[in-house]
């Protein structure tokens, strides 16, 4: 209690009589989340995680760019080159034991030979180290988790903004027409969205995008519909700018917060939903290491090695709360109520 | 005299409401000229934020404006004409929403809103603010804009400017605000300013500093203003004319001191006396009896009646003409009473109404056993 007081103290003395310290804006909203304990161990999580993504990323840009010198390609390198330098065991179809334990456990398959530092997680079905294939799936899972939450952020921004500010048949046309997205269910508008497109991840991407436009659609109209009553946008109007800056400069500015909200909690949600369509083989297809599809290979091995579905299911969970505790975090600096 | 810039004739707006139509303005005529402030005046409800809002064809659904003309430096922002079916429809010579936006707003007319502290994007630094209204207004690249509006913050008396060019709207008290927001609407250099009570949010020393701005800087510019306000000081400093509006109309137009010395409406007469006078008690206060009526079903005859301390029968039957009823002295006096008409009002009866029969106390008592 008095340790609280002494450190707000001091931030008051710190920021000056003369400018009074904001309570908007995003040095306030992070100042705000970096007392939150567990929001700031929700972005440490996101951090840990885009670091391990952006570095398999990375991996993935360099094969592709070292493959097209034949000097390099005679040299016999193979995808995923991080982990083919530095591993000793390969990522490829291969040669390992399939299906082992975790270091120091057992399944059913080894029950007198525990898991060993070679392959700290087990391999799979095919005698892949596990733990390779979930470094290389988290690429995916942020990838999808992110583009397509912002498909559906900008698009529905505009739609939404545009709907609020407008009023009228162009509010109904658009908002009926965004709930009539949210009337079919879910999955079966993603599926069809990729039978007619395309089997891909870019599709899966866009496909989920599309499908959760009206969440912010709506969000952000319910926003828009205060803000545009406001005397600034009266006095935009008033000096001549054009509806398309005030939507753009005035309008979303102004009702970004609780998209910013959604969006952290929907890249949670988005990672979800694209490893459920990897499980039912609609997202990244194989070889290509995606943490849906690993749950879903493991699927028939359940028996014998419990543990190959275990870790892909944590990688998603940990991600996921990650965001989801970023995202609390976010709304409560965010919303004036809750501040003292 | 030379042509007023702005000329509004028989204006009407009005809303289209599931209870019925208001109509927040109701034919109301006024002119000004170049370099002149103007004044409208009257109580909430009264129409005018209406009237203005008008004038730059900012009127939201579900207002729309039904009638009249407006005509600025010969260019019909309203016009209407009298279709093949007898309807009213937009005339040919009428600007387009296009036109507006890109010819008037800003360049021409500029506004300038009652609350500093609503009318500035709270995401904007205030500098952006300004160089993007300069940057819509006056064909100038984005460094020349900068320049600009540091000169402008300099001109309106912000200290420093070049600082506080890159601060935000929070940042600023509401005396400074509203000096933002008077540079913004001079910055784009227009011919005429409406200003929509912009002291009445402010305190009163603010308000003097704010009111000497704006008389120098509409002296060095030659500035026309058109200047609501429900504050009659705020007029005696600052109008060259007044319009006095109620329920829509205006019922009551003349120069400054004119309104103030030979006032003729009765309405008028009641704003004045209803002044605070820092000698009064809150009871020794004459405000006027009742409350302002709904525009939706305005009183028969003359909408002041039902309030009118001098109300008698003709009132409530004669819709009085806005006519000049000026002295051989005086400029042009305009007034809407019947009083001034033939009409029979020196021989019709008292009206019993709340303002004639509220010496007796009856609307403090009522008042009283309510609580």
């Amino acid at each position: 209690m008095n340790m609280s007081n002494a450190t707000n103290r001091t931030d008051a003395d710190e920021s000056g009589p003369e400018q009074p310290e904001a309570r908007v804006g995003l040095r306030y909203t992070l100042s705000q989340v970096k007392r939150d304990p567990t929001a700031l161990a929700g972005l440490a999580v996101i951090a840990f995680m885009t670091l391990v993504a952006f570095i398999a990323f990375v991996d993935g840009v360099l094969f592709d760019f070292l493959s097209d010198f034949t000097f390099f390609a005679n040299l016999g390198i193979e995808q995923y080159l991080l982990a083919n330098t530095f591993w000793v065991n390969p990522v490829v179809d291969g040669t390992g034991q399939i299906l082992r334990p975790p270091v120091y456990m057992t399944n059913q398959l080894y029950p007198d030979q525990p898991g060993t530092w070679a392959h700290p997680l087990g391999t799979d079905h095919r005698g892949r180290d596990v733990l390779i294939r979930l470094f290389y799936g988290t690429r995916i899972a942020i990838t999808v988790g992110i583009v397509a939450t912002g498909i559906a952020m900008v698009l529905g921004m505009l739609v939404g903004a545009v709907a609020g500010y407008y009023g009228g048949w162009i509010d109904d046309a658009l908002m009926r027409g965004s709930e009539t997205l949210y009337a079919i269910p879910f999955l079966i508008l993603v599926i069809a969205f990729m039978t007619a497109f395309g089997r891909n991840l870019t599709f899966a991407m866009i496909g989920v995008g599309i499908a959760t436009i009206p969440t912010f659609a709506r969000l952000i109209r319910s926003r828009v519909l205060s803000v545009r009553e406001e005397d600034y946008i009266e006095a935009a109007r008033a000096a001549g700018v054009r509806d398309r800056d005030i939507i753009l400069r005035h309008v979303i500015p102004n009702s970004f917060a609780p998209i910013l909200v959604q969006a952290t909690l929907q890249v949670g949600v988005n990672i979800l939903i694209i490893a459920g369509l990897s499980f039912l083989g609609y997202g990244a297809q194989p070889p290509t290491p995606s943490w849906g599809q690993m749950l879903s290979n493991s699927r028939q091995y359940m028996l014998p090695n419990p543990w190959f579905s275990i870790w892909p299911g944590i990688a998603i969970l940990i991600t996921v709360v990650g965001f989801n505790l970023i995202g609390d975090g976010l709304r409560d600096a965010l919303d004036p109520r809750i501040n003292n | 005299m030379s042509e007023p810039i702005l000329k509004v004739e028989n204006l009407k707006t009005q809303f289209f409401t599931e209870e019925g139509t208001v109509r927040a303005v109701d034919g109301i005529s006024f002119e000004v000229n170049e370099g002149e402030l103007v004044g409208l005046v009257g109580e909430s409800g009264a129409g005018k934020s209406v009237a203005t809002s008008s004038i730059m064809r900012l009127v939201e659904d579900p207002g729309e404006i039904v009638g009249g003309t407006v005509t600025y430096k010969g260019k019909k922002i309203v016009d209407f004409e009298e279709g093949p079916d007898g309807e009213l429809r937009r005339s040919p010579e009428m600007l387009s929403n296009e036109e507006m936006r890109k010819q008037i707003r800003g360049r021409e007319i500029a506004i300038i809103f009652q609350d500093p502290m609503e009318a500035l994007n709270p995401v904007f630094k205030v500098g952006a603010q300004l160089r993007e209204f300069i940057e819509i207004n006056r064909d100038v690249s984005s460094k020349r804009a900068k320049e600009i509006a540091v000169d402008m913050l300099r001109e309106v008396g912000i200290p420093e400017p070049e600082k506080r060019y890159e601060s935000y709207p929070h940042q600023f008290s509401g005396g400074m605000r509203q000096r933002v927001i008077i540079a913004m609407a001079l910055a784009c250099e227009p011919d005429l300013i409406i200003a929509d009570e912009p002291t009445t949010a402010l305190d009163v020393t603010v308000e003097g500093q704010i009111l000497d701005l704006v008389e120098d800087l509409q002296q060095k510019y030659n500035t026309s203003f058109v200047w609501v306000t429900h504050d009659l000081g705020v007029v005696a400093e600052i109008c060259d004319r007044v319009n006095v509006m109620y329920l829509g109309e205006i019922i009551e137009q003349a120069d400054v001191d004119d309104l103030f010395h030979a006032t003729r409406h009765p309405y008028t007469e009641a704003l004045l006396n209803s002044i605070p006078r820092p000698d009064q008690s809150v009871d020794e206060l004459n405000p006027i009896k009742g409350v302002m009526p709904e525009a939706i079903n305005p009183p028969s005859g003359c909408r002041f009646h039902t309030r009118c301390p001098e109300a008698r029968t003709v009132c409530k039957e004669v819709h009085p003409t806005y006519q000049d009823v000026s002295d051989p002295d005086e400029s042009s006096h305009f007034v809407s009473c019947v009083k001034y008409e033939d009409v029979g009002y020196d021989d019709a009866e008292s009206l019993d109404t709340e303002a004639t029969d509220a010496f007796s106390g009856g609307l403090v008592e009522a008042r009283g056993d309510g609580q």
